[in-house]
């Protein structure tokens, strides 16, 4: 720029106002500045707008909604100290039911040393039914959502001594080791947090379970 | 034009170069970036692996794109294309192990690669950004070699990536909406596996290439950094090129092609006498389908994120009021994220291991020691002790980064030369 150029430029801006302050070099900067900064806040709405589409097409769709109706479960051949198989799955998901005998539902109250939520205390992990020792609508069947609380992973049922002062049976998760009793409840000191979810479901008769669904029998 | 000068003017190269410069910087470029650019001459065994990485890239990119012709990303189609593509398209089963054996040796020579740059001081300033856009590389291509994974949909692939998406999970409040958001649905699906071929074959790949492109922008404007970590452009002659500086081509184009041939042998060994490298490279239960209410009795990622792995397994109590599995996912992340940091933990007044004492050696190589328990223990199913050993080698590999900025200040120096040796 020349001279003449700046005289010219300062001259006008003279002319339109008298902010000299934020004036400098034929430029008003504090005009600039707040066009800057509102042409951005526009453009970022703008974009944030754009990008919503983007963002929300990745959540599930209705089809992936709509899968998920109840399952109807059939236990007459399971037998004391069992768990059901194959594995039925409810939502796509592994749910684990167990026939407990006499002397694992008395130990379940009594051996509760290890556990880190001996009283199902985390109101999410199971429908207010189970919230007892067992953690099941009735104490010879347990169902579960077998899928660990830590990582997603399924965990194994172990038959006997998952505990090594107790020699009881429970859960065992392969991936990192965690370990839950034959009511779901998780030990202390492993990487899982919570004690295996329970799914709603109700018995329609002595045998037969409907999972996704609460009420009376 | 007069006829004097047609005799001696332009061959008919220079002649379409002639053309072509004043319509493209083709020769400036090629000036800039390889002719003309001063690399250090003192480069070492451990300055290959940049190069190494190029190659395994375009390797990636083109048995990637080959596959992509017979894949079928579907729930239904995935496991039995992949089959399909083994046993009965032409050179199949060549070009599919010739994409999951690169997969690993692209962590391989990456893994050199970053071991170099911490050997030498390679991230100190004023190469700062360099290695910044190099972390960003690293973790674009974790999530590369993660989408890949998912892809055969064999039973592995299903729960490790179960696991891995879990991890979003530990994240307090949002944590669950983030996993669902992530799968598009309620469990690991065919939704999921849609959306991981996507960004797996466009999206990281667009990423990745982009990256790199910056990476050596970066690269050959501040120039490359050399075993002894001194600056070559001090020294320069009377024609402003460095005295200790070499022009990258064609001295060290040959090198590297040298390089290359070297690591095809080793490479074509493995593709074609140990593609699945016992376990370790294609891992057994992927020979199953997905069954997604069943998960392997032992799992474990790829060997290579298995260092990581090792350290999220190794929190084992709550703290602060957060659980376990919140501070597993911390400790894994800030594995992963850390070494980031990095130039601005180091305080020494010299960059290469060549000149730092005696606590930088010994940290960097109980630093690597641990980071190979780790990927060990990784890979082996979770015990007590393994689990003790992991806790000791997560505080070392930390303790690496975390105490750097005490140990650089306080060890005895030797001095740098003026001049690169060797």
């Amino acid at each position: 720029m020349s001279d003449g150029d700046v005289a010219i430029d300062s001259a006008k801006d003279d002319n339109k106002d008298n902010n000299n302050d934020a004036t400098s070099g034929g430029v008003n900067s504090g005009r600039r500045y707040f066009l800057i900064q509102a042409t951005s806040a526009v453009a970022a709405v703008g974009a944030v707008g754009a990008a919503w589409p983007f963002v929300k097409y990745w959540t599930p769709s209705a089809k992936a909604r709509a899968a998920g109706a109840p399952v109807k479960v059939d236990f007459s051949r399971l037998a004391p100290g069992e768990m059901l198989s194959p594995i039925v799955a409810w939502r796509g998901k592994p749910i684990f039911v167990v026939s407990r005998d006499n002397q694992t539902i008395e130990s379940l109250k009594s051996d509760t040393a290890e556990l880190a939520d001996p009283d199902s205390q985390n109101p999410e992990q199971q429908p207010e039914f189970a919230v007892n020792a067992w953690r099941s609508a009735k104490p010879e069947v347990g169902v579960y959502l077998g899928i660990c609380t830590h990582l997603g992973c399924s965990p194994k049922y172990v038959v006997t001594d998952n505990f090594e002062a107790s020699g009881q049976g429970g859960f065992f998760c392969p991936c990192h080791g965690s370990k839950f009793d034959l009511a779901g409840r998780v030990v202390k000191g492993v990487p899982a947090p919570d004690n295996l979810e329970v799914p709603p479901y109700r018995f329609v008769s002595d045998t037969v379970i409907v999972i996704g669904e609460e009420g009376a029998a | 034009m007069d006829k004097t000068k047609s005799e001696t003017g332009p061959t008919k190269l220079e002649a379409v170069m002639g053309w072509v410069d004043k319509r493209f910087p083709a020769t400036e470029t090629f000036e800039y970036h390889m002719s003309k650019y001063y690399a250090p001459k003192n480069f070492n065994f451990w300055y290959y692996f940049g190069f190494l990485a190029m190659f395994v890239l375009v390797n990636q990119l083109v048995t990637g794109v080959w596959l992509t012709m017979n894949y079928v990303p579907s729930g239904e189609g995935a496991f039995a294309s992949v089959e399909y593509i083994m046993r009965d398209v032409e050179y199949g089963w060549l070009l599919r192990y010739l994409h999951s054996t690169g997969a690993s040796f692209f962590f391989i020579v990456i893994y050199l690669h970053m071991y170099r740059a911490l050997r030498y001081g390679s991230y100190r300033g004023p190469r700062e950004l360099l290695w910044l856009i190099g972390m960003a590389i690293f973790i674009a291509l974790m999530a590369e070699g993660f989408f890949g994974y998912l892809l055969p949909w064999g039973n592995m692939s299903y729960w490790g990536a179960q696991v891995i998406v879990s991890l979003f999970g530990a994240i307090p409040f949002i944590g669950p909406d983030l996993m669902e958001w992530i799968r598009g649905d309620f469990l690991m699906s065919e939704t999921t596996l849609n959306r991981f071929f996507a960004l797996h074959v466009v999206a990281l790949p667009l990423v990745l290439c982009i990256l790199i492109f910056v990476h050596l922008v970066a690269l050959h404007h501040v120039g490359s950094n050399n075993p002894d970590g001194i600056e070559i452009k001090k020294n320069k002659d009377a024609n402003g090129i460095p005295l200790d500086g070499i022009p990258f081509h064609p001295y060290y184009t040959v090198h590297d092609i040298h390089a290359m041939v070297v690591f095809l042998f080793i490479f074509c060994a493995v593709v074609f006498f140990a593609p699945e490298m016992g376990g370790y490279f294609l891992e057994k239960p992927n020979f199953d389908m997905a069954d997604p209410l069943k998960t392997p009795d032992h799992i474990a990622p790829v060997w290579y994120y298995t260092p990581f792995y090792a350290m999220l397994r190794a929190a084992t109590y709550p703290l602060f009021g957060m659980s376990a599995k919140f501070w597993g996912f911390v400790v894994m992340a800030g594995a992963i994220v850390i070494p980031a940091v990095l130039p601005w933990l180091d305080r020494s007044p010299v960059r290469s291991m060549r000149y730092k004492g005696l606590w930088s050696r010994t940290m960097l190589s109980l630093f690597v020691i641990s980071f190979f328990i780790l990927g060990y223990l990784g890979t082996q199913a979770p015990s007590k002790i393994g689990t003790i050993m992991a806790q000791i080698c997560t505080t070392i590999y930390f303790a690496y980064f975390i105490l750097m900025p005490w140990y650089t200040r306080i060890e005895k120096t030797k001095p740098e030369p003026e001049r690169v040796t060797g």
